[in-house]
Parts: structure tokens; C-alpha cells; sequence
């Protein structure tokens, strides 16, 4: 048996993955089955994940049957540039400020693209930094710190 | 019809004070712009607003994401004529002709009637959503948790049938979706389910999370892969007011355009992006010469336009009658009034009549505002356009993260949001719609609910949303759906339908 459509292949196996994850879960962690009438928390959340593990395996074996494209190359550069940059304005931006961590997130995110110019990004870090605070801090009152914690 | 005049009247009362005109304005602009621009589209922006909402009164709120939903529709067009690249998705089909014309330098006729027939049907579709809301509403309060049930059940299949890509793909997409809309506490038990003791996931996966993830962060990995390629085509905008030939010849185009978008729009899973290229597909058909189709037709142009504000504006009729999101803009908007203490369903039009009808006239003068200023503004959208991706993608990023951040004030959010992204962006590498997902996240819950109420209701016997003939009707239709879409002649209808050429 020859793989055809790798594409349904790939997507059979993560919907059958999931699927029969949550269902092992569910028996586990002993999460209460129920009854019909009176369904517990289990109840649902096991039918569904088989049924998602079984249709997953039917979409896995429909791609030794049918053909279909070749899955294209996955583009890392922003992949780990982009969330790096989410990831790490996530975990900063208490510590060290609105201000400096949207510069942060403008900078590296900038290495995910097809260019690099210091200059520009910066420029375009510090004036996206001004307004996001006067927009989202000042207009619209969101809690965040401005400033970082350790200068006081 | 008297009591929908003084509706009206009730809902002008709302919309027409200060504050809400400027927030009807700030939504409208906020649509236009992100509808002007590629990459960006009114799910990822109303998710990363919905933080920014928490402060406002619930009418104000609603007016403004409302807003940037029908709002996108005229801002994409603007840039499918203009540039050949779809502003948004729902104007793929806008770009075929109206970059046409605008090469044979009618730009300004192209982009007047994509306005005047998207204002006509935001017209339309708004006094139908006033007409229509009511019966439903009334017909709502007759349903028990099993009709609920299967009401879902229904929308989720149709979810799938309209939904391009593969059919069992998407059911696989709206199973997954269920299934992470379950992780977090269950409310019958109180019991945490999914969260492996992490504290953060006992209330749920954050549903902004989810669709920031994988509609805005995905978005941004797929575009830079892809390249940046832009060539603005604008010698000469011309006219704007399209002349009494082209009025003639649109006009029929508006008119089919707007009844097929309303339809579409009220339809689970259907909304603008279906509309317009339905639209386009019948427009082809029926023509009788559509030899200038592709080369600058001016119905290629008015019909998918007026079809995509048509449907953006009925697809509020599921949601505000019978609480049920049909697409994931709508899902959002559930969101939205959930944040603020109001659960969408039939009670929202009767309890609270100033919000309902309030929302409904601020579409009518939102619609007005587009067409008034959007015309005039045109310059200063086109010079939006020269921006580069590069300065425009770390400019998403940085309200993303804000707003997500934002949501519970703490990191957790934004870490489950990247990972959402990755996801998001291995999803579209499989081709795996997301659309149906997001849908079935809302709705995981509720139908979980539903079902074991009516399950209790009648003591166990599954029979019951076959028995009871509202419920059984409604898994009737769904049925009938799944086996249509199943037969192969519907099924290569189907695929042409999303085909663009």
C-alpha cells in the first residue's frame, strides 16, 4: 500500500490522536460516566473523542485510496521568531513594561521576515509603543505597568 | 407593523445619542481599515477588541465590533479593485472584475457601485433582521433542550456542507472543536475536566485564545512565508457615481445579490465570504452574455459586493433570535455579550428591547456612514495600501498580544494563544478549515448542556429528538444535508462554487 495523499494522512492522524487522547482522559482520570439519563461529566466529552479517533482513522486509511498533495514545508523562520516574540512579551511584560516590552516584540518579531533593518523597526517599535500606551492605557484604561518594575 | 415602527423608533432613540454614533463611527472605520487590509480580517480584530469592550455600556460595545464586522465588507472591496488582492475574503471575487475595470480605468465606477449596492443591501438585510427577529424569537421560547440539541446539531452540519474543503475533514474540525470547548469545569458537577491541574485551563480554554491563535497569528506565519508581493494599480480613480448605464445595467445584480447574501447570511455557517461567491457563480449563470465576465463586468462587481454586506448583517438573525452563532464572527459576538452579563437567545429582544433594536438602527446609520465617508476617503485608504507587510505585521502582533494579555492580566493567556497559532498554522498546512472548529468550540458546552437536560427530560430514552416533531424536523433537514452533500453531482457543484478563476 502505497501513501497517496499525505496531506489526509497527516490530518487523520492528529484528529485520531486528539480524539482517542481525550477519551483516555476521560477513563484515566475517572472522570463519572453517568448514565444516559443522567450523564456525567465524562459522558460527552468520551463519545465525541472516539468519535473524532475513529473518523480520524477512516481519513488516515481514505489516504492510501484516494490522491492528494504533498504537505509543503513548514516555514520555521516565522514560526520561531513570531511566537518567540508573543511568548516572550507574555512572560516580560510585567517585568519590565508596556513600553520597553512592545519594543521587545517589534524587534524580534521583525526576524521573522524577509528583511531586517534595525532602523526602521526600532523607529516603528518606539511610535507603536507611544500610542499603544496612550490608546490602551490612557484612553482605554487597561491595568498595565508602563514602566519596568525594578525602577520603581 | 405598527410595532415594529415603534421598535424602530425605540432603537433610533438608542443609536442616535453622541456616544453611540462615535462608537457606530469607530467600528465602521476600524472595519473599513481592516477590510482595506490584507492579512488581517474582522475575526482576529473583534477578538483583540473584546478586552478593550469590558469598560463599555453593552450597547455601546456590540454597536462598535458590529461595525467592524459589515464595515470589513466595504474596506475589502476597496482593495480587491484597486490592488487584485482580496482586503478580505469575502472579496475574492470582487478583485476578478473590479481590477478589471479599474485597468480600463474605471476604478471610480467599480469602487462607487461596490459601495451603492453593498449600502442597498445593508438597507435591506437590516429591515429584514428587524422583521424576521421577532416570529423567530416567539418560535424560540417553544424550544425545550432538545430541540436546542438538535437545532446545534443542524448548524454544525451546515457548518460543514458550506465550509469549502473536505467534508469529513470539517466534521473532524468541528468534533475537535467540541471537545476543546468541554476542557475546563463542568457546570453540572463542578468537576475540572482536560486541565491536568493546571489552574488556568479549570475555567476553559480562553475563547479570544483560540481565535487570535489560529485566525490572527497563523494568518501572519502563512503571509510571510508566502512573500511579499504588492503592486498598487491606481493611475487614475476617475468617477466615482457610477452613470445611469451602469445603474441600469448593476441593478438587477444588486437586487439578486442582496436576496441571495440574505439568505446565505442566516444560513449556519454560511456568512459574507460564501455570499459573495455564490453570488458571483449565479450571476455567471444567468447572464446572457457572460463572455465579459473576468474582463471587467460591472455585475461582477455589484453582485458579490451587495451579497457580502448582505449576508454579514442576517447572520445576526441566528444570533440575536435563537442565541446560536453561525459563523465564528458571530461566535465572537457571543462572546462579547457573554463578557457582558447578557446570554445571547429569544429573552435578549424582550428583556432587553434598547440593546436589540439599538444594535439594529446603528447597522442602518453604520451603513450610511460607510457610504458617505467611505467614498471621500478613498485617497487616504489607497496610501493605508503602501504601508509594507513588514511594518504592518508586528503592528497586529503588538494588539494581539495586548489584548490578549489583557483578558485575564496574565501570561498564561498569551502562551496558550502562540500555541493556538502553531496549531492554527498546521492546520491550514493540512488543509483543515478553522471556521468550523471555532464554531463548535462555542458550542461544545451548550450542546453538552442541552443534551443531558433533555436526556433527563426524558429519562434516558434517546428517542426524544426524534419523537418530538420540532426537534425531529430540525435533525431531518441536517440529515438530508449530509446525504446531498454526499451525492457526487452536488458534491462537484459544491467544489466549483469555491473555485475561483
Amino acid at each position: 500500500m502505497q501513501l497517496r495523499n499525505p496531506k489526509d494522512f497527516w490530518s487523520g492522524v492528529m484528529f485520531a490522536a486528539i480524539g482517542f487522547a481525550f477519551a483516555i482522559i476521560v477513563k484515566v482520570y475517572e472522570y463519572p460516566m453517568g448514565t444516559a439519563s443522567r450523564m456525567g461529566p465524562g459522558y460527552f466529552p468520551f463519545v465525541l473523542g472516539n468519535a473524532l479517533g475513529v473518523l480520524g482513522l477512516v481519513i488516515l486509511l481514505k489516504a492510501f485510496l484516494t490522491d492528494g498533495e504533498r504537505v509543503s514545508k513548514l516555514a520555521w523562520r516565522p514560526i520561531l521568531w513570531i511566537l518567540g516574540a508573543v511568548v516572550v512579551f507574555g512572560l516580560t511584560v510585567k517585568l519590565i513594561g508596556l513600553a520597553l516590552a512592545i519594543i521587545v516584540l517589534v524587534l524580534i518579531s521583525a526576524f521573522g521576515g524577509h528583511e531586517f533593518k534595525l532602523k526602521e523597526q526600532l523607529i516603528a517599535g518606539v511610535v507603536l509603543s507611544i500610542s499603544s500606551i496612550a490608546v490602551f492605557v490612557y484612553g482605554l484604561k487597561l491595568p498595565f505597568p508602563i514602566w519596568p518594575s525594578f525602577f520603581g | 407593523m405598527e410595532a415594529l415602527l415603534s421598535n424602530l423608533a425605540l432603537g433610533f432613540s438608542v443609536a442616535f445619542t453622541p456616544e453611540a454614533l462615535m462608537y457606530c463611527l469607530i467600528g465602521c472605520l476600524l472595519g473599513t481599515l481592516i477590510g482595506v487590509l490584507p492579512g488581517i480580517g474582522p475575526v482576529a480584530t473583534i477578538a483583540m477588541l473584546l478586552p478593550a469592550t469590558f469598560t463599555l455600556a453593552p450597547e455601546l460595545s456590540l454597536i462598535m465590533l458590529a461595525g467592524i464586522y459589515y464595515g470589513a465588507q466595504y474596506g475589502g472591496s476597496t482593495t480587491a479593485i484597486l490592488v487584485n488582492i482580496p482586503g478580505e475574503s469575502s472579496s475574492v471575487v470582487t478583485a476578478l472584475d473590479g481590477y478589471q475595470m479599474a485597468r480600463q480605468g474605471k476604478a471610480g465606477t467599480a469602487l462607487g457601485i461596490a459601495a451603492l449596492g453593498s449600502f442597498f443591501a445593508g438597507c435591506v438585510a437590516t429591515l429584514l433582521l428587524a422583521a424576521a427577529a421577532p416570529p423567530l424569537a416567539q418560535l424560540a421560547f417553544k424550544f425545550g433542550p432538545a430541540e436546542y440539541f438538535s437545532l446545534m446539531t443542524l448548524g454544525l452540519i451546515a457548518a460543514v456542507v458550506l465550509a469549502h474543503g473536505s467534508v469529513i475533514k470539517a466534521i473532524g474540525m468541528i468534533l475537535l472543536g467540541l471537545l476543546l470547548g468541554l476542557v475546563g469545569t463542568d457546570v453540572n458537577s463542578g468537576m475540572a475536566r482536560f486541565n491536568f491541574s493546571i489552574p488556568e485551563l479549570s475555567d476553559g480554554i480562553g475563547f479570544v485564545a483560540v481565535a487570535m491563535g489560529v485566525f490572527g497569528f497563523a494568518e501572519i506565519i502563512k503571509n510571510l512565508e508566502q512573500g511579499e508581493e504588492r503592486e498598487i494599480f491606481v493611475n487614475k480613480v476617475g468617477r466615482l457615481l457610477p452613470s445611469m448605464q451602469d445603474m441600469k445595467e448593476a441593478f438587477p445584480a444588486v437586487l439578486r445579490g442582496t436576496g441571495l447574501g440574505s439568505l446565505l447570511g442566516i444560513l449556519p455557517g454560511g456568512g459574507a465570504v460564501l455570499a459573495s461567491f455564490s453570488a458571483y457563480t449565479l450571476e455567471k449563470k444567468i447572464a446572457k452574455d457572460s463572455s465579459q465576465f473576468g474582463k471587467g463586468d460591472i455585475r461582477g462587481v455589484a453582485a458579490p459586493e451587495s451579497a457580502n454586506n448582505a449576508a454579514a448583517q442576517t447572520s445576526f438573525i441566528p444570533l440575536l433570535t435563537l442565541g446560536i452563532p453561525p459563523n465564528p464572527v458571530m461566535a465572537l459576538m457571543v462572546g462579547a455579550m457573554i463578557i457582558q452579563g447578557i446570554q445571547p437567545g429569544p429573552q435578549v429582544m424582550s428583556e432587553k428591547p434598547q440593546l436589540f433594536w439599538g444594535m439594529i438602527v446603528s447597522m442602518w446609520i453604520g451603513n450610511l456612514m460607510l457610504v458617505i465617508l467611505n467614498l471621500p476617503l478613498i485617497g487616504m485608504w489607497i496610501k493605508l495600501l503602501t504601508v509594507p507587510y513588514r511594518l504592518l505585521y508586528p503592528a497586529i502582533l503588538v494588539f494581539c498580544c495586548i489584548g490578549v494579555y489583557s483578558l485575564s492580566n496574565s501570561p498564561f493567556d498569551v502562551v496558550i494563544t502562540a500555541g493556538f497559532g502553531l496549531v492554527g498554522y498546521l492546520f491550514l498546512k493540512l488543509d483543515c478549515e478553522p471556521a468550523p472548529l471555532l464554531l463548535g468550540f462555542i458550542l461544545g458546552p451548550m450542546m453538552e448542556e442541552n443534551l443531558r437536560r433533555a436526556m433527563l427530560l426524558s429519562r434516558g430514552d434517546a428517542m426524544t429528538f426524534v419523537t418530538r416533531p420540532l426537534s425531529a424536523t430540525l435533525l431531518a433537514i441536517a440529515l438530508l444535508l449530509l446525504v446531498v452533500i454526499m451525492l457526487p453531482a452536488i458534491r462537484k457543484k459544491r467544489e466549483e462554487a469555491f473555485v475561483e478563476e
